[in-house]
């Protein structure tokens, strides 16, 4: 049952170019939809209905998302795409753009469609360049074509979608501080709420989704919310690109249905590397508390079930490590991320993820004391849920993760001043 | 929820009553209950980004920013629960890791935001044990000392840029940990408003440089003033330390100037410091200056007035400072008035009297009004530069959607989108009649004009708003056809249904008419004093080559006059040209009086400080004149005394606009050559700021120049940086040329006021200019 | 929220926006422009200072973000907020090919550290600093969202996968 929906396309040859998509039934949805004029609620309902929820990491339901638009308001709405991946263990997007950017195009008309938006951006960090040029090379196809411009199908709806280039920030993947940066300003997240819904781009109602979540809606518009539903299991619809890394043999994208048990994921990456040892997985990017390998191993990919283990699917970005990593190391690391990329608005996370960095890294530098076990528990409660945006969260989680399951190999490294491992 | 609707709501177990959608802090800043805050300001936008004032509120489980949550019905608060105090506790520690322990050598200690919560929610002992973060010092202009490394990144400074002083200088550059707040490289802040900062900054950040470890907090004794620059009449608190004032803050006035003070009003009081401060009374013999007692002096100076008036009181004039107290030019009018002398004039700068002007003239609206405005033309007006605080309430119905244009005769820096029209002064004229024929006007000049799109968009823009304005500012009160300015403008206004308004040039303009000090039947005007010399002069408060509209005419009859008595609190360079005798009077902040602002409210003041050395408050001199000369009614012994009399005499007139004429006046301006144009610079406006040190370090406190558009330099074969002699009815100045786009074809600006302009001609005036 | 979503503050429009930038330059930014509101030039402020970066060589000067700001009618600190904000401007000359070398955790745990140290070796230079001849710049960067790859680094706008000193070798003798 993999590469249903993002990946259905990936048996083709250069599966990025319009007559390829065209040839799976590409635009057909959307030219379905414009010709038979089909009421925007009922595009709303059946994405409500699929179960689809945000592919970026939040879980926030779709369809619901879109329905907070008042469609009749008067003025200028927006569709935006959240392209500006950068969740570490994450490089799902990456493939949708270089693979699949027609039914992202798609998706975002059809979403334009629904929320009686008429411009859309799609916000590629800057990084990707190569993403970036095999989207806008679809985007002049699509020009070209009749499925972006004025008087689609001679529905009488226009839609005209762009593309943005990020500048290296991973804050901007945060859905307010990204619209402050198509703004031209710092990403720096905006107080919520008003949501993105009432007060987005330029403060006009917008929505935001996934690059991953908009690729998704044609293939749920095509084959119905209650087939996508049914590819997964209860509360986790439909099919989810996982980004596995690590310590492992043949790392990569993989189009699976929510609830495929992990170990069947890791067998598909082809198992460990070098017959190593699992130790420990970080099953939704690096914001995602780390969970033992072995409790892993009995854990279904969804969002109930990862949850359920204290950590969160995420991104599903999973990343596997295997015994010969030193612990303190990792969250040193993972630390250092989030030190670097807050975006020193708000006190705790301008302060406090810097002090917790210092503080890992005296221990994995050996100069670790007692009490900092201690001041680590307690520092991410005071940043964690203090924050205007979740990046304070995404720093204590891993921080807390670490402590509550490799607690010992802390306390190893403070007595002994070097690793427990290798 | 309609934004009236009353809401319940319940904080710390008390109800409360409160608008829906209202924020939680300011319902409980209403209240009277504290919620520790740093990046919150009631005037600027909400950031919600230090999480000082996080609360519990039931049913939420994380701690939630009073200043970004609404209050609905039913909310219940809890300011001080463990989750709450845990939360700012929480806050106040990361606060303080990288916040320096150097609050003994801070300027800010003592009166210092964080140091205050600190003391509430922080903790003994720090757990950080990590190095310190440390910003580099920067340099960031001659009024705002900084330290960064004490900054908390609240961003209320960076706010206040944006949305009340109307230019981004400060920002907050990098990210996380690394933010820092900052002009970038070697920029300065040059808003005339930049002082406002020193206020809002919770922390020793950003605090005032010219204080800088001057005093601290507690030694100083706090006074009530009012700002003695331009007409909005500002409240402020003057600091005190021994007989010295050390600093000036705003007092809250929401009719006025809300919490802000233009950074004149803020740094003026400098100038009281200044080298060539008057303590003492000075005597003219043979040419040279010589200090007297004051029994000496004031004889002198009444026996030098009984000479020149010898048989008639109309030998004798007074030009009068209207910056000066009601009280003082009260006593100043009465004492010409018991002389016989009807030759009394306070409109030093005017350059027009032909008209016939309002019974009253004033703002015609409160200075909360013009929030509201929908639409304005502003005539001769450079308002940010003249009424920073008026200027402030102006962007803010900009900000609600206003539309404003301008008439003037330099392209001024506009902080808010805004219609310009620039044209030379007598254009001005032509743009005005035009505007006035779009909107229906006729007569006079209004049937030759030539109107345009622009013209018919200002008219429309008058005429489709629900409340507009039409204000008249400094450019036009100079203007050689003000007459005609003020009669179109008139014009304009009744045509459009616009308000009729002046932006008073000085803190006491309105208050100066209120008391007589104009002249009356049969009395010459400023200009006419200074036109057909008189015997005797009075002079208070002014320096006659920086201070009147024609420097060159006042210094040449002035200094012909057989006696001229000057009440001056500095030593001036002009005045003792042509003084015979100068009385040392108190300063800004020296004495009580009352002055009358732009909507008429009479604000009255004490003295905060003790006139310097032998000075004394220019009422009790002018008593005492009036005891030597004599006259009667000479015997207050305070300045309430005065101020009771000046009521009795003003008897409620209120202000009043109505009664002007004046559009079949012939222009004087015809257009040809080159004109003048002698703006005022803002740091120029008077003897006081004219000697505050620090603000002439700023970029506002331009030199002297002739100031010219490229083209006109062209033709004129000049460069950026040649001298050039300016030529002006018989007088000259050499000056230096400044390529300064602003200035239209046909005109050069060079602004009075200025060191270097005394021997030029009326502000606005046709010129040569030569290559020296 | 920081500042309401309107501009507050208003710059005035600068007049001479054709001497600012070469032609190219400026039709390189009008296609930005495009692409937002009218009243919204500035949301091409990254795009025009990736821009002009790349034409100074690969780093911005005081100078150049002042014509951005001009020519986007921006207030200078505005944009300078915006530069020193993203991780992709620089503000010290670069080598003629920065190397962006990933060390975050997939990479790491891939011998990113090893990665960086043959690097480190072979160009002798350390990072954040570039080589003697300029030909290089060595920077350390945040996950490039390539972890399949890992290790990898970023040279111009090209990712390279799966490192090894080899393939360091064969990359950077293939570069101009």
């Amino acid at each position: 049952m993999a590469n249903e929906v993002c990946f259905r396309n990936m048996d083709q040859d250069r599966p990025w170019l319009l007559e390829q998509y065209r040839s799976r039934g590409g635009y057909e949805v959307l030219a379905r939809i414009l010709t038979e004029k089909t009421p925007p609620e009922s595009i709303i309902n059946e994405v409500k209905l699929s179960g689809l929820r945000g592919r970026g990491g939040a879980g926030f339901p779709t369809g619901l998302k879109w329905s907070f638009i008042s469609r009749n308001a008067p003025g200028q709405k927006y569709v935006v795409c959240n392209s500006d991946e950068g969740e570490p263990g994450t490089f799902k997007d990456r493939d949708v753009l270089r693979y699949n950017p027609h039914q992202l195009i798609e998706g975002m008309v059809i979403a334009g469609y629904a929320i009686g938006a008429t411009c859309g951006y799609n916000y590629i960090r800057g990084e990707f360049w190569e993403p970036y040029e095999r989207f806008e090379a679809a985007l002049e196809e699509a020009r070209a074509a009749g499925f972006l411009g004025r008087d689609l199908f001679g529905s009488g709806f226009d839609f005209e979608l762009h593309s943005h280039l990020g500048a290296g920030a991973y804050i901007c993947g945060e859905e307010t501080a990204l619209l402050e940066s198509i703004e031209g300003k710092k990403g720096q997240p905006r107080y919520k709420p008003p949501f993105p819904a009432h007060y987005g781009l330029y403060g006009r109602p917008t929505i935001i989704n996934n690059t991953e979540s908009l690729a998704s809606i044609p293939v749920i518009l095509e084959k119905g919310g209650e087939w996508f539903k049914q590819l997964g299991v209860e509360n986790s619809g439909g099919t989810k690109l996982f980004s596995i890394s690590g310590n492992i043999k043949n790392p990569g994208v993989f189009e699976i249905p929510l609830g495929t048990p992990f170990s069947e994921l890791l067998e598909m990456a082809g198992g460990m590397k070098n017959g190593s040892k699992i130790k420990a997985v970080i099953p939704g990017g690096s914001s995602a508390p780390i969970i033992p390998g072995e409790q892993m191993m009995k854990l279904t990919m969804d969002y109930d079930a990862i949850a359920k283990a204290g950590s969160m699917l995420g991104s599903g970005a999973v990343i596997v490590l295997d015994d010969s990593n030193c612990m303190v190391k990792v969250l040193e690391r993972m630390s250092y991320f989030y030190y670097e990329e807050s975006c020193g608005q708000c006190t705790p996370c301008r302060e406090g993820t810097g002090w917790l960095y210092r503080v890992v890294h005296r221990i994995e530098t050996g100069r670790g004391r007692p009490e900092d076990l201690a001041l680590l528990d307690d520092m991410t409660t005071k940043i964690a849920g203090r924050t205007i945006c979740a990046l304070g969260d995404a720093a204590a989680m891993p921080v807390q993760g670490m402590l509550r399951h490799f607690r010992d190999e802390f306390k190893y490294h403070i007595a002994h001043k070097r690793c427990l491992v290798g | 929820m309609s934004d009236d609707q009353m809401v319940t709501i319940e904080v710390d177990g008390r109800e409360l009553q409160a608008k829906a959608g209202a924020l939680l802090i300011e319902v409980t800043d209403a209240a009277g209950i504290t919620i520790p805050r740093f990046c919150y300001h009631k005037k600027l936008s909400v950031a919600a980004n230090c999480r000082m004032c996080l609360v519990e509120i039931a049913k939420v489980p994380k701690p939630m920013p009073a200043c970004a949550t609404p209050v609905n019905q039913g909310m219940q608060v809890f300011t001080r629960s463990p989750l709450a105090l845990a939360a700012q506790k929480g806050t106040m520690e990361f606060l303080l890791i990288n916040h320096p322990l150097d609050c003994p050598i801070c300027d800010q200690g003592g009166e210092c935001e964080l140091q205050d919560i600190a003391l509430g929610y922080g903790r003994d002992a720090s757990r950080f044990v990590e190095g310190k973060r440390v910003v580099p010092e920067r340099d960031i202009g001659p009024l705002i000392a900084t330290d960064f490394t004490r900054c908390i990144h609240c961003t209320r400074c960076v706010r206040f840029g944006a949305e009340i002083a109307g230019i981004r200088e400060l920002g907050a550059t990098g990210r996380g940990e690394h933010m820092e707040i900052g002009t970038y490289i070697g920029k300065s802040v040059d808003s005339e408003l930049s002082g406002n900062v020193i206020d809002i900054c919770p922390v020793g950040s950003l605090t005032s440089k010219p204080f800088l470890y001057s005093a601290r907090a507690w030694e100083l004794v706090q006074r009530k003033g009012i700002a003695p620059h331009d007409s909005a009449g500002s409240n402020l608190n003057l600091h005190v330390r021994r007989n010295q004032v050390m600093r000036v803050h705003p007092r809250d006035n929401e009719g006025v100037n809300e919490c802000w003070i233009s950074d004149r009003d803020r740094f003026s009081y400098e100038g009281l410091y200044s080298a060539d401060r008057l303590t003492r009374p000075l005597i003219r013999k043979s040419d040279k200056w010589v200090e007297a007692d004051w029994q000496d002096a004031l004889d002198a100076a009444a026996q030098g007035l009984k000479r020149a008036r010898g048989t008639s009181g109309n030998r004798l004039g007074a030009l009068l400072s209207p910056g000066a107290t009601l009280e003082e030019l009260y006593l100043a009018q009465k004492l010409m008035r018991g002389l016989g002398s009807e030759n009394i004039d306070f409109r030093i700068r005017q350059g027009d009297f032909r008209g016939t002007e309002p019974a009253l003239p004033w703002l015609g609206q409160s200075i909360a009004e013009l929030d509201e405005l929908n639409a304005a033309l502003l005539i001769g007006s450079n308002i940010r530069k003249e009424q920073p605080i008026l200027a402030h309430r102006l962007r803010k119905a900009v900000l609600d959607g206003a539309q404003i244009s301008f008439i003037n005769p330099l392209e001024f820096d506009i902080n808010y989108p805004a219609t310009q029209l620039v044209n030379s002064p007598a254009g001005m004229i032509s743009d005005l009649a035009a505007v006035a024929r779009a909107l229906g006007g006729s007569g006079g000049l209004i049937d030759g004009a030539d109107v345009n799109d622009t013209h018919r968009a200002v008219a429309d823009q008058l005429q489709s708003a629900a409340k507009a304005t039409v204000l008249l500012g400094n450019l036009a009160v100079a203007h050689p056809d003000y007459a005609l300015l003020q009669g179109l403008a008139n014009v304009i206004a009744e045509k459009s249904g616009a308000l009729l308004g002046y932006l008073p040039e000085a803190a006491n303009s309105i208050g100066a008419r209120l008391c007589g000090a104009l002249p009356g039947a049969g009395g010459s005007n400023a200009l006419e004093m200074l036109s057909n010399p008189h015997k005797g002069y009075l002079l208070l408060g002014v320096e006659p080559g920086l201070d009147f509209w024609n420097p060159a005419r006042a210094m040449e009859t002035l200094g012909q006059a057989e006696y001229v008595v000057a009440l001056s609190a500095f030593r001036s360079y002009s005045l003792e040209q042509v003084a015979d005798v100068i009385l040392p009077i108190a300063g800004f902040a020296e004495t009580s009086g009352t002055y009358v602002n732009a909507q008429g409210d009479w604000q009255s003041f004490g003295g905060a400080v003790a006139p310097a050395g032998d000075s004394r408050p220019a009422w009790k001199v002018l008593r005492v004149l009036g005891n030597l000369l004599d006259v009667s009614g000479f015997d207050q012994v305070s300045s309430e005394e005065i101020l009771a009399e000046v009521r009795q005499m003003a008897g409620g007139r209120r202000p009043e606009n109505s009664g002007v004429n004046g559009i079949d006046i012939d222009p004087l301006l015809d257009g040809t050559g080159l004109t003048r144009i002698g703006d005022i610079p803002i740091y120029a406006l008077d003897p006081l700021v004219r000697r505050a040190a620090s603000l002439q370090k700023t970029r506002d406190a331009i030199g002297a120049g002739a100031r010219i558009n490229r083209r006109e330099a062209e033709i004129a074969g000049l460069a950026d940086g040649d001298k050039v002699v300016v030529k002006q009815d018989k007088c000259s100045a050499e000056l230096r040329v400044v390529i300064d786009p602003a200035v239209p074809d046909g005109c050069v600006r060079v602004p009075a006021g200025l060191a270097g302009t005394e021997t030029l001609g009326g502000q606005i005036g046709n010129v040569t200019l030569e290559k020296a | 929220m920081g500042f309401k979503n309107v501009p507050m503050s208003t710059v005035k429009p600068s007049e001479n926006k054709e001497t600012l930038f070469s032609a190219e330059v400026r039709t390189e930014i009008d296609k930005w422009i495009a692409k937002y509101p009218p009243e919204w030039r500035q949301s091409a402020v990254m795009a025009a200072l990736m821009l002009v970066q790349q034409e100074n060589g690969g780093h911005l000067t005081t100078e150049l973000m002042d014509k951005v700001a001009a020519y986007l009618d921006m207030a200078p600190i505005a944009v300078y907020e915006v530069a020193s904000f993203y991780s992709m401007f620089e503000h010290k000359p670069v080598g003629k090919h920065k190397i962006c070398v990933c060390t975050n955790v997939s990479c790491m745990i891939n011998g990113s550290d090893r990665i960086v140290e043959y690097l480190e070796r072979k160009l002798d230079t350390k990072l954040g600093q570039s080589s003697e001849d300029g030909r290089y710049t060595l920077k350390e960067v945040e996950c490039l969202g390539a972890c399949g790859g890992a290790p990898m680094f970023q040279i111009g706008n090209r990712y390279y996968e799966n490192l090894t000193p080899e393939l360091i070798d064969s990359i950077l003798d293939g570069l101009e």
